[in-house]
């Protein structure tokens, strides 16, 4: 927003002032929308002005402009340097986020993906000028399938949700191939939305399995809702609430003794990578968020990556493409996949993310991984022991990889979750995870990974123990007025669901 | 002033005639926080009693909205697509959802009165 | 090992701090069955220099377009990207931030969020475009999907030039929503009518242009007749830089475009990540898939932006959501949104112009070869041409004369035998006089 607060004399200084007068302070810098800053007559990129003699564009020649801004290229690294400033990064702090994994993001991951070898090939030229490619594709999944104890794996699914998808695509498809029609998933409440949304999509109607109250699924109540109309069950493991669920054999016996798939959510494979695999857990299928295990960047949102382990019955169902090594040559078996369910993207999945995500576990190898695990349900674990005083754990004895309080060490001090969350702001650090698990009032799930070190987590424990003493001493209207040290305060929503306005417009 | 009967789920439906005004009450509005959005049935649309009628969504949730009897939309409250704010400031009143031509008074009889539901709230705490 | 910051004394010591005796403890509620005592069968750790060396051989193995003359198309186009945009999207605070869930420490990525949907709502012509999709092909059959929801019906017809992974992602997620995908064969030459199929249970109809095949299409008859029976318009489009010269979807009269946005500011990424692009009507909006960033205000009264209308998502709506997609392609929206704000308008017709120019030189250079006639008659970048041999053949042989030069239309229609002698190439900004000339010469030798 501009507030101008000279009125100047001139029009000349008016156009120098508007940069001066923009609210702009320190490192905290307003930028316009780009629109807004664009003029005609410059250009960030020099390219030759060809004069079309003779078109084929069949009278289809675009006669109205399209609007957008002409800059010049220090004016637009300008404009996202400025921008970037106002985006908190894993680099610039420990980012505790439950359940999404921020941890550090190694650059030679990025290095390894621009590789003219990996990044200029194209997905649809001759499979013989690509075997470096197909061999590496090949090599991530023998890592991904030794890592998890399962046969076999799809690639190409883009997402972890779309990971899901892939998994009871490939049991619906198998229960066909059996001649069956079950209607049914059985889906505990603490679950991601993703999973009763991916089974839904799928054409199966949702069971939701209630939990304990030490955060575990009801195993008994799991194990009644089998039955004949039941397809499979969608289960996380470590579970959206920081456990290990310590049934789970016994649960995959009685899903398959009932005829049904155990579909796995990997999201938070992380925390047992070389310790546990979930092949002997009994899982017929998990999607492995590459983003979130394997480092790839989040990226403020995507891309990401979702592999899908199967095990031997869901396997010959597996979507399309998938690589073979054949007579000593790399093959991508792109049509005709005997009873393949069929294809779920374009191309062959997300190669820069699978680079990334192979040379991370070339890093770390089988022993830096399992460190991995281990450092990361250390961190957490010497997290949780260190607030456990001061804050409510959500559940009584240790964790894996994220601590879970809920909000009763704020009962009677007029501060909520969120208010907790926005006063971290103001200390420096990104809020955790809130309000997830659904099955724990006012959650706040905290993941700090292997990559924080000691020294990093004591800083941030000290924070939080500030904090909820600060809001057991009544000083209520600091956490309500946070953020005050951000770009931006808080921001009202409502508006902007009631009246969405989502793109510029011209002549406002 | 017609008889105004409540649900568990925290709708009212007040009756005049075969007619009736359907929407949620004070409590529900208060627990949803801000209205941004009511999404109406299609006119004419034939609904059963506790069947889905109408979805609420505030900026944080989405709640369906169940039918307190069985009857045929007949008119929904196109004041809210502007002013979805109505939901929080009258819920009793200017904030109704639907009006429908019920068939069967006698599920009325399932529903709570008035005393009911206030003690019915109170419980929730 | 060089990210793990802990040390020994600093386990022993948080092992002490939280009363474990060791590290098993904290693992103890895996079943004994499961626990890997001894580890996975797989290499130890290795240093930088080491990986590095062991990823470069396998890229080495590779032919890089930049390696010689290349004409691969086909949804995937190779164009030049501006240095400043693969630094600017490496910037820490872009590549390594979440999801912007707490918009006070996120308005980086919120805004340009909303600078890209407004490029995207103005280069498809539409009122409103969502903050990305996974890729062209997951994108449109979220259209598809959008479509049934708006126009409570299931049947969609699928242009024969509709590229032929798009229909197959299509035709998959279709079976298993239970609902109807009619797809025609495909049209080469780009005529087909889609007219007669639509009736009153159609819910949409889908037609890419340009097409897989090149073809130009103008669509606003189409528009027309699907609007006359109810249904819907979905246009694709894999080459967004045509639309630098193109008459927009939106113009046309689309109710939803989705796109590839590949070609502005991605690599080829041997075919992902890719951004898919999104867009329609002001009227629909509750019933878009995906992630949407709007404008609002803080408490301090200052323009800022936030993600909205986020109750149709799956965290809020779970099975009753429009989608289960979670994500967006982030950082290839962004490095979307950066390289369009250079090419900026004068910039991206520019391009478009060299682009349409070059492939309209090449056409005329193969045109005339003996055993090579070019089928496509409007087009922007691509085009279709029949050989006197099978294509696939024809490519092989092109391959060790070292030249890439398109894609056989046999490799995505398997055991089609009408289109066993089709060959599509593309041509771009990138291909130099040279290039132009190698294609035409390896061509004349190898047909």
């Amino acid at each position: 927003m501009n507030v101008q607060q000279k009125i100047p004399t001139d029009e000349s200084q008016a156009v120098e002032h508007l940069d001066m007068a923009d609210g702009s302070k320190g490192l905290h810098q307003e930028e316009p929308l780009i629109f807004e800053i664009g003029r005609t007559g410059k250009t960030g990129v020099d390219l030759p002005d060809v004069a079309l003699t003779k078109d084929r564009l069949g009278g289809l020649a675009r006669k109205d402009e399209i609007g957008l801004p002409n800059l010049s290229e220090p004016e637009v690294v300008r404009h996202y340097v400025r921008l970037s400033q106002k985006n908190y990064s894993i680099d610039a702090g420990l980012y505790p986020l439950g359940s999404c994994t921020m941890k550090h993001n190694p650059r030679l991951n990025e290095k390894m993906a621009r590789l003219p070898g990996f990044a200029d090939i194209h997905p649809l030229q001759p499979q013989s000028t690509v075997q470096g490619a197909l061999e590496m594709i090949g090599e991530l999944a023998d890592w991904l399938m030794k890592l998890t104890g399962m046969p076999a794996i799809a690639l190409s699914p883009k997402a972890g949700a779309h990971g899901e998808l892939c998994g009871v695509m490939a049991m619906r498809a198998a229960l066909e191939a059996r001649g069956e029609h079950r209607t049914k998933i059985l889906v505990p409440e603490s679950a991601h939305g993703t999973n009763p949304a991916t089974a839904s999509l799928c054409g199966f109607s949702v069971s939701p399995i209630p939990a304990t109250d030490d955060g575990h699924v009801d195993t008994a109540a799991f194990i009644e809702a089998l039955g004949p109309d039941v397809a499979g069950i969608m289960l996380t493991n470590p579970n959206t609430c920081g456990l290990f669920e310590r049934d789970i054999i016994e649960i995959a016996d009685a899903v398959h003794d009932a005829g049904g798939y155990f579909y796995c959510d990997g999201a938070n494979f992380n925390a047992i990578v070389g310790r546990v695999r979930p092949g002997d857990l009994g899982i017929d299928a998990m999607h492995i968020n590459l983003h979130k295990t394997f480092s790839t960047p989040h990226g403020g949102g995507g891309p990401g990556a979702g592999p899908v382990v199967l095990s031997d019955a869901l396997a010959p169902f597996a979507p399309m493409p998938y690589v073979v090594l054949q007579d000593g040559a790399w093959r991508i078996v792109e049509n005709n996949g005997n009873e393949s369910f069929g294809r779920m993207t374009a191309y062959h999945g997300q190669m820069g993310m699978f680079v990334r995500a192979l040379t991370y576990m070339l890093s770390h190898g089988a022993d830096g991984l399992r460190q991995v695990a281990e450092d990361a349900v250390l961190n957490a674990n010497y997290v949780l022991e260190q607030l456990r005083d001061v804050m409510t754990p959500a559940f009584v004895g240790r964790c894996m990889h994220e601590a879970l309080f809920d909000d009763r060490f704020l009962n009677g001090t007029g501060v909520e979750t969120l208010d907790f969350a926005k006063a971290m702001i103001d200390e420096g650090y990104h809020p955790m995870t809130m309000y997830f698990p659904l099955v724990v009032q006012g959650a706040m799930l905290i993941e700090p990974t292997e990559t924080e070190s000691k020294e990093s987590l004591d800083r941030f424990v000290g924070t939080l123990r500030s904090l909820a003493e600060a809001a057991k001493s009544g000083e209520v209207e600091r956490f309500k007025a946070a953020p005050v040290h951000a770009p931006r305060r808080r921001l009202d929503e409502t508006t902007a669901a009631r009246k969405p306005v989502l793109r510029w417009q011209p002549h406002k | 002033m017609g008889d105004i009967r409540y649900t568990e789920q925290h709708e009212w439906i007040r009756v005049e005639g075969d007619m009736a005004t359907i929407g949620i009450t004070d409590f529900a509005q208060d627990q949803l926080g801000d209205v941004v959005f009511v999404e109406f049935p299609e006119l004419g649309k034939e609904v059963a009693q506790f069947a889905e009628a109408a979805v609420v969504e505030s900026v944080k949730a989405a709640s369906e909205i169940y039918a307190p009897a069985s009857g045929e939309v007949v008119e929904v409250n196109e004041k809210l697509t502007d002013e979805p704010a109505l939901v929080n400031s009258d819920a009793m009143g200017e904030g109704w959802f639907i009006k429908m031509k019920i068939n069967a008074p006698s599920e009325l009889e399932k529903l709570l009165t008035e005393d009911q539901y206030k003690d019915y709230v109170k419980e929730l705490g | 090992m060089r990210y793990l910051p802990l040390t020994t004394n600093d386990r022993r010591d948080m092992l002490n701090a939280i009363g474990a005796k060791s590290i098993d403890d904290l693992f103890e509620d895996v079943p004994p069955a499961a626990r890997l005592e001894a580890g996975v069968d797989l290499p130890d750790h290795l240093g930088e220099m080491e990986v590095e060396r062991k990823m470069t051989e396998l890229a080495c193995r590779n032919v890089a377009a930049c390696n010689g003359p290349f004409f691969v198309g086909g949804g995937a186009y190779r164009h030049h990207v501006p240095a400043a945009v693969d630094h600017l999207i490496q910037r820490s605070e872009f590549l390594t931030s979440y999801t912007p869930y707490q918009p006070e420490i996120s308005q980086g990525t919120l805004q340009y969020l909303f600078e890209f949907q407004t490029q995207v709502a103005m280069l498809t012509g539409m009122d409103v475009a969502n903050a990305s999709m996974y890729d062209g092909s997951t994108a449109c059959i979220e259209a598809i999907l959008m479509a049934n929801r708006i126009t409570k019906r299931s049947k969609a017809i699928l242009s024969g030039g509709l590229h032929p992974h798009y229909a197959e992602v299509a035709e998959t997620t279709a079976r298993f929503t239970g609902d109807t995908i009619v797809r025609k064969a495909p049209a080469p030459e780009g005529q087909e009518n889609l007219v007669d199929l639509i009736d009153e249970e159609t819910s949409c109809v889908v037609v890419q242009t340009p097409s897989f095949f090149g073809n130009l299409h103008d669509v606003t008859a189409l528009s027309d007749a699907a609007h006359e029976k109810g249904a819907l318009l979905i246009v694709v489009v894999t080459e967004i830089i045509s639309l630098g010269l193109l008459k927009s979807p939106g113009e046309m009269g689309a109710d939803i475009v989705v796109a590839e946005g590949q070609s502005i500011g991605n690599a080829l990424n041997f075919g992902g990540p890719y951004v898919g692009l999104f867009a329609t009507r002001q009227k629909y909006i509750r019933q878009m898939p995906g992630r949407l960033c709007g404008e609002t205000t803080d408490a301090d009264g200052r323009r800022g932006y936030v993600l909205t209308l986020s109750t149709r998502e799956q965290h809020i709506r779970r099975e009753k959501a429009t989608s289960n997609i979670c994500t967006n392609s982030g950082l290839c929206s962004l490095a979307f949104t950066i390289h369009l704000s250079l090419l900026g308008e004068a910039g991206l017709v520019k391009l478009a112009k060299l682009n349409h120019q070059t492939a309209v030189e090449l056409s005329e250079m193969l045109d005339g070869i003996d055993g090579v006639e070019c089928v496509t008659s409007s087009f922007f970048n691509e085009f279709t041409l029949r050989l006197r041999k099978p294509a696939a053949d024809v490519v092989d042989a092109l391959v060790d004369r070292k030249v890439l030069g398109g894609i056989p239309a046999s490799r995505l229609y398997p055991g089609d035998a009408t289109v066993e002698d089709l060959l599509i190439v593309a041509a771009t900004e990138m291909n130099t006089p040279d290039d132009l000339a190698a294609l035409r010469d390896a061509l004349t030798e190898v047909v």
